[in-house]
């Protein structure tokens, strides 16, 4: 297990470590009870699971303020869990039930809170980049410090959007925050079978645009990336970029058999690198907290869960006559 | 408690599947994320994780068998501490998906609920008798409606390319670079896609974006953020946001312009729900829709049109002239035929009108002005007077704007037609670019005529 350990000195205090533990921690359950479901049906379609990247969401939410925004994909559990939307609502939408955040009517990939000031959920690759854009910009016209968080996978990171809008955001300095998560996948087309440009942040250098590369298994370092990203779009100096590297653990929806890679591939990053066990670790070995601690959290995460998984089976289908609402504003 | 481990679904379609293979054997213990097995669907052989931690108490369903249907249970999972006697074996599982009923979705009449109802249609006009005129052309009313909302409103703004320093592709923005400043009259890169996705982005944010399309052929770049994206998210967020914004520009023919420039869109978004589509004729209508759809608080299509720019029409003299969406205009009564248009195809529909007059045949002519919504009882109830029915519009004849007039009007007032109603469309070519050629494709008066004649038996 030594490789598994950071080397890394937590410059946070222990609560913190134990609030990052328990988000990723309730993001991973969250996502592992939601495979369940759709294994037994109750979850219909896609439904693109966030294991493995849960440090990417808990570091950058860790970075931002009240007011700023966060728009991403259709792998878009994990980022309303980190911002904070009730894990019921969220499941309740998997589920397509009337509780659900969108009423049932967005779906796994279609979901929104404006109290969260989450804006989705996108199902079509690299559409949220600009959409992020305007929500910063939008930010920037109100004369807010607030910025926008707008995450997108390797695959989309080949938009043509994307460097329309990187060099819009940068010609108007928004406020935004391009986060690539860059899972090294795109469904079953690996990055070095996508793009020959080495790094993905580089891009933006064509735009003027700073940027870096962040080890997204490491959720003290996106937390860091992170700060110095939100620092530079607050002080007005325009978008900043994070390619942030990470790993799925899962295939890239439930009906994908991944054969574009090994099983050693996968247990070797979950044995080495896992987001949620390098935590633990430093939460063990820097005596900032007790197995019995770390076990009280798993047990108040399981019942988050359960209970959201309840409330997803219980709460009723929707009305048919919501069908025909929400249309027009 | 032991959890029965039920046979998964690993697909949207997958009833049962093969169990190919287990990976654990009776006593192993597994943590989540372990594979247990591999099973075959229909399409691939996945693999099947635990998602739960304990000892593999008994597994029920040996390697190899085939047909085990989804949620079948095939092993069973114990927790620390309990051993295989402890198991107890419910019932076979009943499946705990809801069991998807008779689809028994609101019928018909609920189905025009999408659209916004449209209010009564009168002939009277959208501004009190005696209003003072002024002559003015369509693209000065564009203009002063945007600048009259941009001065009410400090969240309307305007982007597109050319519109601020070169005054707009068609001066259509002239001056509001001047009055409004560099923030709220913005030029963009050549970028349709990206612009209009930050724009919508705005709109999600609060603001009220007005985007210009140089012309709507440039939209085409664009499509997905104005129908997924603007048109779809009040729906996908379950009315949480949406997209209080306008998308407009010169869309269908200007003159020799070719193929790629030179299409009218009316039927393409005529077809989306959550978007509004405007396509004035009329200078007066032209200033009173756009101030409309920059009120509006969902997603406008407001299609212009180049030729029509430079036309002046009379406009009332009124500080706040609006006119509401979903009301026809008709602009003149007629009592033997009913002609449908809107736009630029107006100008065939008049001509026709004035010169069927002299051949004794009275025509009354309707402007739809808003597509969506569609004033479609404004038609049936010229068409119970008229008994006859011709559209006229500048796209193409497959999908057309007409097409659907023609259904509603059958099934609506099928008993009233005394013929079948026509459709005049542009022809069923791309646009050519030599003159004789593209007059051709181009829907023309005498063509509006022939049809009226056509349907009168004359
Ligand atoms: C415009 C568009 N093209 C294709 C698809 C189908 N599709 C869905 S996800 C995906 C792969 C995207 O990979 P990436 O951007 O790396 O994100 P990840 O799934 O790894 O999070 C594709 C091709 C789509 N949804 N939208
Ligand atoms: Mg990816």
């Amino acid at each position: 297990m030594a490789a598994r350990k950071s080397t890394k000195k937590p410059n946070v205090s222990a609560d913190e470590l134990k609030k990052y533990y328990r988000e990723m921690l309730l993001i991973r359950r969250f996502e592992e009870k939601a495979g369940q479901l759709y294994g037994m049906g109750l979850i219909g379609g896609f439904c693109h699971l966030y294991i493995g990247q849960e440090a990417v969401v808990v570091g950058l939410e860790a970075a931002a303020k009240d007011g700023d925004k966060r728009i991403t994909s259709y792998r878009d559990h994990g980022h309303m869990l980190a911002c904070g939307m009730e894990a019921g609502g969220v499941m309740a939408e998997l589920t397509g039930r009337e509780g659900g955040l969108s009423k049932g009517k967005g779906g796994s990939m279609h979901m929104f809170s404006k109290e969260k000031h989450f804006y989705g959920g996108h199902g079509i690759v690299g559409a949220q980049v600009p959409l992020g854009a305007g929500l910063a910009f939008a930010d920037k016209y109100k004369g807010t410090d607030n910025v926008t968080f707008t995450y997108f996978g390797d695959g989309a990171a080949n938009q043509g959007q994307v460097y329309e809008t990187y060099n819009m955001a940068q010609l108007w300095d928004l406020p935004v925050v391009f986060v690539i998560e860059n899972n090294q996948y795109a469904m079953g087309t690996s990055v070095q079978r996508s793009t020959k440009s080495p790094a993905l942040w580089k891009r933006g250098e064509a735009y003027g645009i700073a940027g870096e590369e962040v080890d997204g298994m490491n959720v003290l370092s996106v937390k860091e990336a992170g700060e110095r990203a939100v620092a530079h779009c607050r002080a007005g100096k325009g978008p900043y970029i994070l390619e942030v590297k990470t790993y799925r653990y899962r295939g890239h929806s439930m009906s994908d058999p991944a054969k574009y890679r090994t099983r050693e591939e996968v247990q070797k990053m979950r044995d080495e690198r896992d987001p949620i066990e390098q935590v633990r670790d430093m939460l063990l070995t820097g005596n900032h907290a007790t197995d019995e601690d770390l076990k009280a959290i798993d047990k108040e995460i399981k019942a988050i869960v359960n209970d959201a998984a309840e409330f997803s089976k219980t709460s009723p289908e929707p009305a048919l006559e919501e069908l025909w609402t929400d249309i027009y504003a | 408690m032991a959890t029965e481990i039920l046979m998964p679904a690993l697909s949207p379609t997958m009833e049962e599947g093969t169990l190919a293979k287990w990976l654990v054997k009776e006593g192993d213990t597994v943590n989540s994320g372990d594979i247990m097995a591999e099973i075959e669907t229909d399409k691939a052989t996945m693999e099947f994780e635990a998602v739960d931690e304990g000892v593999i108490g008994k597994i029920l369903i040996a390697e190899g068998t085939e047909g085990v249907k989804v949620n079948t249970p095939i092993a069973v999972l114990l927790e620390e501490g309990e051993s295989a006697d402890d198991i107890q074996l419910s019932a076979p599982a009943a499946s705990e998906a809801p069991v998807a009923e008779a689809p028994s979705a609101p019928a018909a009449p609920a189905a025009a609920a999408a659209v916004p109802a449209a209010p009564a249609v009168d002939i009277e006009p959208d501004y009190p008798a005696g209003t003072e005129m002024v002559q003015q052309t369509v693209r000065e009313a564009l203009r002063d409606a945007m600048a009259e909302e941009m001065r009410a409103d400090e969240d309307v703004f305007l982007m597109g390319e050319e519109v601020a320093e070169y005054q707009g592709a068609y001066k259509v923005s002239q001056g509001l670079l001047d009055e409004f400043g560099a923030k709220r009259v913005i030029d963009t890169p050549i970028t349709e896609h990206g612009f209009a996705g930050i724009a919508t982005g705005a709109a999600f944010g609060g603001l009220r974006p007005i985007v210009e399309f140089m012309t709507f052929n440039f939209a085409m770049q664009a499509i997905d953020h104005l129908i997924n994206s603007a048109a779809k998210t009040l729906y996908m967020s379950g009315g949480q946001m949406g997209a209080p914004m306008v998308f407009r520009g010169a869309n269908g023919a200007a003159a020799r312009v070719g193929a790629q420039h030179s299409q009218d869109y009316a039927a393409w978004y005529m077809q989306v729900p959550g978007l509004k589509v405007a396509m004035p004729y009329s200078a007066s209508d032209a200033k009173g829709l756009m101030k409309t759809a920059i009120r509006d608080n969902n997603p406008v299509i407001f299609l212009e049109n180049e030729i029509l720019y430079g036309r002046s029409f009379e406009v009332p003299k009124l500080d706040d002239y609006t006119v509401p969406f979903g009301k026809a205009r008709i602009w003149r009564e007629g009592t033997d035929v009913t002609i449908v248009s809107f736009g630029i195809g107006m100008q065939y529909a008049l001509e026709a009108a004035d010169k069927l007059a002299e051949e004794g045949i009275s025509a009354e002519v309707i402007d739809l002005r808003t597509l969506r919504p569609m004033d479609t009882p404004a038609i049936i109830r010229s068409v119970m007077k008229t008994n006859r029915l011709v559209t006229v519009e500048e796209g193409w004849p497959q999908g057309s704007v007409g097409n659907y007039i023609s259904s509603v009007v059958m099934q609506e007032a099928f008993d009233y037609l005394d013929a079948p109603v026509i459709n005049c469309t542009g022809k069923d070519v791309p646009m050519p670019y030599a003159a004789n050629l593209e007059k051709h494709a181009l829907i023309t008066t005498d063509e509006v005529i022939a049809a009226v004649k056509q349907v009168t038996y004359r």
